[in-house]
């Protein structure tokens, strides 16, 4: 039922968002989630990961995907591109989580045509991380995230210059990804 | 943080300032650049060179060097790329290693047997092993610096791939300054010079291209 078919829309929404179409965005990213969460669970299955514990997994494949972005070719489809990014992140974490396992593609593959199944829990490992922010990063991030704001009125809330807030975002998910690099749990 | 919240995050950080593939090809480019300034403006063409272009052993070493640098380089930008299955791909490297055994073979059927050992310890092995080392450097650093722009998924081999391709690069610019044309020198000593630069890209790589 759900399968690659899924493959061509996501690939429309990605071409998009290379472009700069941030609702496309959005949207590719939303429903890539349910897919990444089914793949995470099922690798997590052998070890009661606990809800939390599998969005942790989610949230860092997401930041992979969003930082690494630029390394897919829009001429190909995006779903062999994401399942490789997931399937790489997943052996980086549950490696961290003292787990040495090896996730083969076929089954990242595999899993991606599985149901999608929806909850949304609350995740620990990100919040921890985003306390090792700068002030000013942990700030726009929290405003754009969680208040919901864009990126302009955070600006004028902040009183910094749009692009500012760009580059300071910016490099706040780029210093989150190494912090789940560098994490020893 | 919820993953929705996650996503209106990333969202807001939309258009991506660079893709990797463009990226990955200035890298190249800036790598040949600085070793051909490095070239001209220490050891430069060899004194003979006019004469030495017309020399099949002369040429046939840039046969062997470039084709090394263009295999390599593309296994490297392969495996910067996670999704692209390089497999196959790996199979080019063979390339320059075939072009280069029958280069030894034809050597082997021309020269007379008594100087096959002078031919292959040349007089320049010390500047081979240190020189094309040290020209590779600025193209390694380069591809290193473009790959960690990737998302290589096994980082050693990419680093070590990144070696390659970067000391077919250093090794082309050697070759023309190098007066040891015999493909018997190449085949003991480029392989050497070139394990080296592998050596220190896998090692490089390992750690500096996880992401």
């Amino acid at each position: 039922m759900k399968n690659w078919s899924h493959d061509g829309q996501w690939t429309a929404w990605m071409q998009a968002a290379m472009a700069g179409d941030a609702a496309a965005y959005r949207l590719f990213l939303a429903a890539v989630t349910p897919y990444l969460r089914t793949i995470v669970r099922s690798r997590c299955r052998s070890w009661s990961a606990l809800d939390g514990e599998i969005e942790d997994i989610v949230q860092e494949v997401l930041l992979a995907v969003h930082l690494k972005r630029g390394t897919w070719d829009p001429s190909r489809p995006v779903g062999p591109w994401i399942a490789a990014i997931a399937r790489n992140k997943l052996i980086d974490a549950l490696r961290r989580r003292g787990r040495q396992i090896s996730v083969p593609i076929e089954d990242v593959v595999e899993t991606l045509r599985a149901e999608e199944q929806d909850d949304r829990p609350m995740t620990h490992e990100v919040n921890n991380l985003l306390a090792k922010l700068k002030e000013n990063q942990r700030e726009i991030v929290r405003s754009i995230s969680i208040d919901g704001a864009s990126v302009r009125d955070t600006a004028d809330r902040l009183k910094m210059s749009e692009g500012a807030v760009r580059v300071a975002l910016h490099r706040a998910l780029q210093t989150l990804a190494s912090l789940y690099r560098s994490q020893v749990s | 943080m919820r993953t929705d919240e996650l996503i209106r995050l990333l969202a807001q950080d939309a258009a991506p300032r660079w893709r990797f593939r463009p990226l990955y090809l200035a890298a190249v480019l800036a790598g040949i650049v600085i070793v051909a300034i490095v070239f001209f403006s220490t050891i430069g063409f060899r004194a003979d060179i006019s004469s030495a272009m017309e020399s099949v052993r002369f040429v046939f070493k840039f046969v062997v060097t470039i084709s090394l640098a263009i295999s390599a380089g593309s296994v490297a930008l392969a495996l910067g790329q996670p999704g692209i299955r390089s497999g196959r791909l790996f199979a080019i490297l063979l390339l320059p290693l075939l072009l280069l055994a029958w280069a030894v073979d034809a050597e082997l059927f021309v020269l007379p047997q008594n100087i096959w050992a002078a031919r292959m310890i040349g007089s320049n092995y010390a500047e081979c092993l240190t020189i094309l080392p040290l020209f590779s450097a600025g193209p390694l650093a380069c591809l290193l610096f473009a790959l960690r722009q990737g998302a290589p998924e096994k980082p050693g081999l990419a680093g070590a791939i990144a070696g390659l391709a970067a000391s077919g690069i250093g090794a082309t610019f050697y070759a023309a300054n190098c007066t040891d044309d015999s493909p018997l020198f190449v085949a003991l000593w480029y392989p050497m010079a070139i394990a080296i630069v592998t050596t220190v890209g896998y090692l490089i790589g390992r750690s500096a291209l996880k992401w």
